[in-house]
This record gives structure tokens, C-alpha cells and sequence, in this order.
């Protein structure tokens, strides 16, 4: 069992299920609450990320495919991805591929939010590149809506994580991201401009 | 060297003097206090300062056995609050330092509770816990200002638990009953509502009345509040610490106090190998002092800060320039 990353909620490790090398994402008991909210709230929260990966693969947003899950342990059995992160790989492409990447991308979270999936964590350590397919992973802090503000707030998440560790190349990101995005999702302008005002009132959240 | 501050940004005029090595001459106090069953009203926390302001500055100077002509600056709390205490507050700050010809700063009444916790526990650069009425936010320090992690998105625990507590016919503060009720509770489920590092406590508030009118017992509705909102702000705190690479929280505010948060934090943190620090009791809710403190460390580092508008009601802690 090897150990690849130790979260604040979960530990990811890599094993081997049914003559395949697998990840497993498990959720880490808190004894600091009480057994029945521990136990409800990994539980609830495995099967709910569970749901997010599953439904943005049936359409057709390249995630690990979920092999098997424990509700009662906390754990998901998935592919491994075995790629680089789109964080460590930036610094290296050249304009043409960032423009392909990001446009790609874009396309990506134009389907998820079509769909009415909010990932809540869009970083581009959160996406993985192998074989110039783009993998989202880790849909932990993921929900469902059907509102803008919740799309925008999503998409502002990314712009500024670019923004921190990307900044050389955040123009020509966000452009290519936007580029993307409104060919697979028909509300785009609007969320495009929630994204200004979110930046413009700072993080705070609509009231 | 001598620093007066004055607090005013909501119910307790209080002024406190302090020297340039932390040490604590003089904290009066005096605390306006609503009806019973009732919130504060603006207005009339605003009377209560100016009814008592000559009074608490008097005993004062008598604490700490010195004169205006001692007292090298003044600070006062320029927001955020309530604009009509905060009004008088800044005026009569303004005129005592006009008056005896003396420097004033403004201060932020958040990075008082801050660094006053920082002075007294001394730790150095933590995930700040920050829980009262007024407030529910964690911070941390980054680049050259405190900023804003996670907050509540609707209401403050401060506030939560005080409406519970009316609900309930406990005594005010509501806290530190609710605290001894939840000894004897056994756990109802409550909804549970975290957004990244942000919490929302609405639907608890909704959940906890509809038990209060069908009967359910006091002591496992206290238990229930206190199990499930402690959980979510140490989840919170926990991300906040994962996400800066810190390894100190500190606790400020009123809500800090309590045994139970203090409990939760202390075991999320040893398991992370990080520490929790609580600023003493006396110091947790609004005072004097934390300005006074504060305005000391603005006036040391030579940070300009000047006196544009009177009061901020709606000052932001990131739009303040700082250091630690």
C-alpha cells in the first residue's frame, strides 16, 4: 500500500484490485466528532462524490472510472490515472499546446455545468494530462446546482488558482478556458460575467 | 511609552492602557445590555457610551495611575460595527486626542481581537478561529494582510447559539448554559453544512426550532447544537490549516471559551502535530486593551495609518495592511 497523498479529510494509496493497480480514496475517521456524524458524514460524502465522477463520465468528461465502493469504510476503489498534473506541465508547452489544453478544459467544465455539476475544487492540480486527455479528479468538495452564482464561483475558483500559480500565462488561460467553456454550455455569458462580479466583490459569497 | 485605545463598535465601551511591552495598566469596561429577549439596539448601545465615556475614561487613567499628559498615542475601534456606537466612539476619540495634542490611529477592531490573543498566548503566526456575535470567520496570515479563508455564509455561531438560547428561556448569554446543558445530551441528527472552508448555519437554526416547539429535551438539543457546529468550524479550521501549511490555531472571540471547541480543535490539531492556543477568557470578548495593543504595534512598525473616514462600519481585515 503505497501512500500517494495525505488530505485533511481522505488519504489516496495505490493497490491492486482484481489483477489491476487501483486508487483508493478513503476517508479518514475525525475522532474529534462524535461517532454518528463521523460515520454519516464520510459515508454521505463517499457516495455523493461517487455520483459526481460517475455522472460526468457518462457524459463524456474524461474522470477515473469508480470500480467499486465501501460506503460503510469510506473508500472508492478507481482507476489510476497515471499522468502528470496540468500544474507541473504549464511551465513546459508551448503557446500552441496551452491554447489546445485550455480550450480543452474549458469544453470540460462547459459540459459539467451544462449538466448541473459544480466541482467545487477547480485547480489545475485537480486535472490530470496523460495521452492529451484532460482528467478532473477529485470531486470531494462537489455538488449539484443549477444556479449561476454556483457556476461562476467554480470557475472563479480556477481563475484564481491561475492566477497564484500560473500568473505569466493567465490571459492566455482564461481566454482559451472561456473559449471552451461557451462551445458546450449555452449560459456562458452569464456565468463569464459572475465571474468579474465575484472577483470585483472579493470572496465573499452572495447573501 | 503609553498607548489609550478605545473600543465602541457594539455593546461595550471600554477602554484600556497598555506600554510598549505588552503590559496590561488599566481595562474598564462597560457593557450596554438590551432588554431581556431582546437584540442590541444601535441607538441605544450609542446612548450607553456616551453616557458612561467620561466615567471609564476617568477610572482609566486612575488604574493605571496616570495622567493624559503620560499617554503617548490614541487608538480607537473605527470598524467594523455598528455606525451610530462607532460614531460616537471615533468622535470622542478624536476630540480626547485633539484635546491633549496627542497622536491617533485608527484601528481595526478584528486585528485587535487578533493580536491581543497573539500578545497574551504568545503565538506567532496561526490559523486565526475567529467566533462571536459579530463574527465567524478564519483567517491567516498571508503576504502583507490577514485574510479571509472561510466565513459563514448566513449567520455567526454567536448568533445562532444566541437565538437558541432565547428559544430555549436560558439566561444571556445563552453560550455558557447551552455548554452546561449539553453535559447530559444525547445526540439528534441536524443538518450538516460546509462549503469549502465556509459553513452555514441556517439550516440548524431551522432544524432546532421545530425540536424546541415539539419538546424535545434542552440538554440533547444543547448536546446536538454544540456537537454539530463544533465539527464543521474544526473541519474548517483543519482545511485552512492543510491549505496555508500552518501549525498554530488560535481561538479569539467569545465563543472561544468554550470547553467543548477547545476539546475538538486540541485533538484535530495533535493529530496534525499543530497547537491550539485560546486567548484568556478576560480578554475573548470586546475591550480596550486589544486597541490600545494594536494601535501600539501600528505606531512601532511606523505603519501610516490615517484617520480618512471616521468610521468604517463595513471595514474589511484584508484591506488593512499589516505584518506579524
Amino acid at each position: 500500500m503505497e501512500i500517494i497523498k495525505r488530505g485533511a479529510e481522505a488519504i489516496l494509496y495505490l493497490d491492486y484490485f482484481e489483477g489491476r493497480k487501483v486508487l483508493v480514496k478513503e476517508r479518514i475517521k475525525k475522532p474529534y466528532r462524535i461517532e454518528e456524524i463521523d460515520i454519516e458524514l464520510r459515508k454521505e460524502r463517499t457516495r455523493r462524490e461517487v455520483k459526481l465522477l460517475t455522472e460526468a463520465r457518462k457524459i463524456g468528461v474524461p474522470t477515473p472510472q469508480v470500480f467499486f465502493v465501501d460506503e460503510e469504510n469510506a473508500k472508492i476503489v478507481m482507476e489510476f490515472i497515471d499522468g502528470k498534473k496540468v500544474k507541473d506541465v504549464v511551465d513546459f508547452l508551448s503557446k500552441e499546446d496551452l491554447i489546445k489544453i485550455f480550450q480543452q478544459i474549458g469544453e470540460s467544465i462547459g459540459k459539467l455545468h451544462s449538466f448541473d455539476i459544480i466541482h467545487g475544487d477547480l485547480t489545475t492540480s485537480n486535472m490530470i494530462i496523460k495521452e492529451d486527455l484532460v482528467y478532473f479528479i477529485d470531486f470531494g468538495l462537489g455538488f449539484f446546482s443549477k444556479r449561476i452564482e454556483d457556476k461562476g464561483v467554480d470557475l472563479n475558483l480556477l481563475r484564481e488558482a491561475v492566477r497564484a500559480t500560473h500568473y505569466p500565462f493567465l490571459n492566455l488561460i482564461w481566454e482559451n478556458i472561456v473559449i471552451g467553456y461557451k462551445k458546450n454550455f449555452k449560459d456562458w455569458e452569464k456565468v463569464i460575467k459572475k465571474v468579474d462580479e465575484i472577483e470585483k466583490r472579493g470572496r465573499y459569497t452572495e447573501k | 511609552m503609553l498607548s489609550l485605545g478605545i473600543e465602541g463598535t457594539a455593546h461595550t465601551f471600554g477602554i484600556g492602557i497598555v506600554d510598549d511591552q505588552g503590559n496590561i495598566l488599566a481595562d474598564v469596561r462597560k457593557t450596554y445590555t438590551p432588554p431581556s429577549g431582546k437584540g442590541i439596539i444601535p441607538s441605544e448601545a450609542k446612548k450607553h457610551h456616551e453616557s458612561v465615556a467620561n466615567e471609564v475614561l476617568e477610572e482609566a487613567l486612575k488604574e493605571a495611575g496616570v495622567e493624559m499628559k503620560d499617554i503617548n498615542i490614541i487608538s480607537y475601534s473605527t470598524g467594523p460595527g455598528l455606525p451610530p456606537p462607532l460614531l460616537f466612539t471615533a468622535k470622542f476619540s478624536v476630540e480626547l486626542a485633539k484635546k491633549n495634542s496627542i497622536e491617533i490611529i485608527p484601528v481595526h477592531h478584528g486585528i485587535a481581537h487578533i493580536e491581543i490573543g497573539r500578545l497574551l498566548t504568545k503565538c506567532f503566526d496561526p490559523v486565526v478561529v475567529y467566533l462571536s456575535g459579530g463574527h465567524n470567520a478564519i483567517l491567516a496570515f498571508t503576504g502583507d494582510t490577514y485574510k479571509i479563508f472561510g466565513e459563514t455564509l448566513d449567520v455567526t455561531i454567536g448568533n445562532l447559539f444566541d437565538t437558541v438560547a432565547r428559544e430555549l428561556n436560558l439566561e444571556m448569554p445563552g453560550g455558557p448554559k447551552i455548554e452546561e446543558l449539553a453535559k447530559k445530551g444525547k445526540y439528534i441528527r441536524l443538518p450538516y453544512s460546509v462549503k469549502g472552508m465556509d459553513v452555514s448555519f441556517t439550516g440548524i437554526q431551522t432544524v432546532v426550532s421545530r425540536l424546541i416547539k415539539e419538546g424535545f429535551r434542552k440538554e440533547d438539543i444543547a448536546f446536538s447544537l454544540q456537537e454539530t457546529c463544533f465539527a464543521m468550524l474544526t473541519e474548517v479550521t483543519e482545511r485552512a490549516l492543510a491549505h496555508t501549511e500552518k501549525n498554530e490555531v488560535l481561538l479569539v472571540g467569545g465563543v472561544a471559551a468554550n470547553k467543548r471547541l477547545q476539546e475538538m480543535m486540541d485533538i484535530m490539531c495533535k493529530e496534525r502535530n499543530a497547537k491550539v492556543y485560546v486567548v484568556p477568557m478576560k480578554y475573548a470578548g470586546d475591550n480596550g486593551v486589544m486597541i490600545a495593543w494594536t494601535g501600539m504595534l501600528a505606531y512601532k512598525k511606523g505603519l501610516k495609518l490615517e484617520v480618512k473616514d471616521l468610521i468604517k462600519p463595513k471595514w474589511r481585515i484584508d484591506e488593512v495592511k499589516w505584518f506579524i
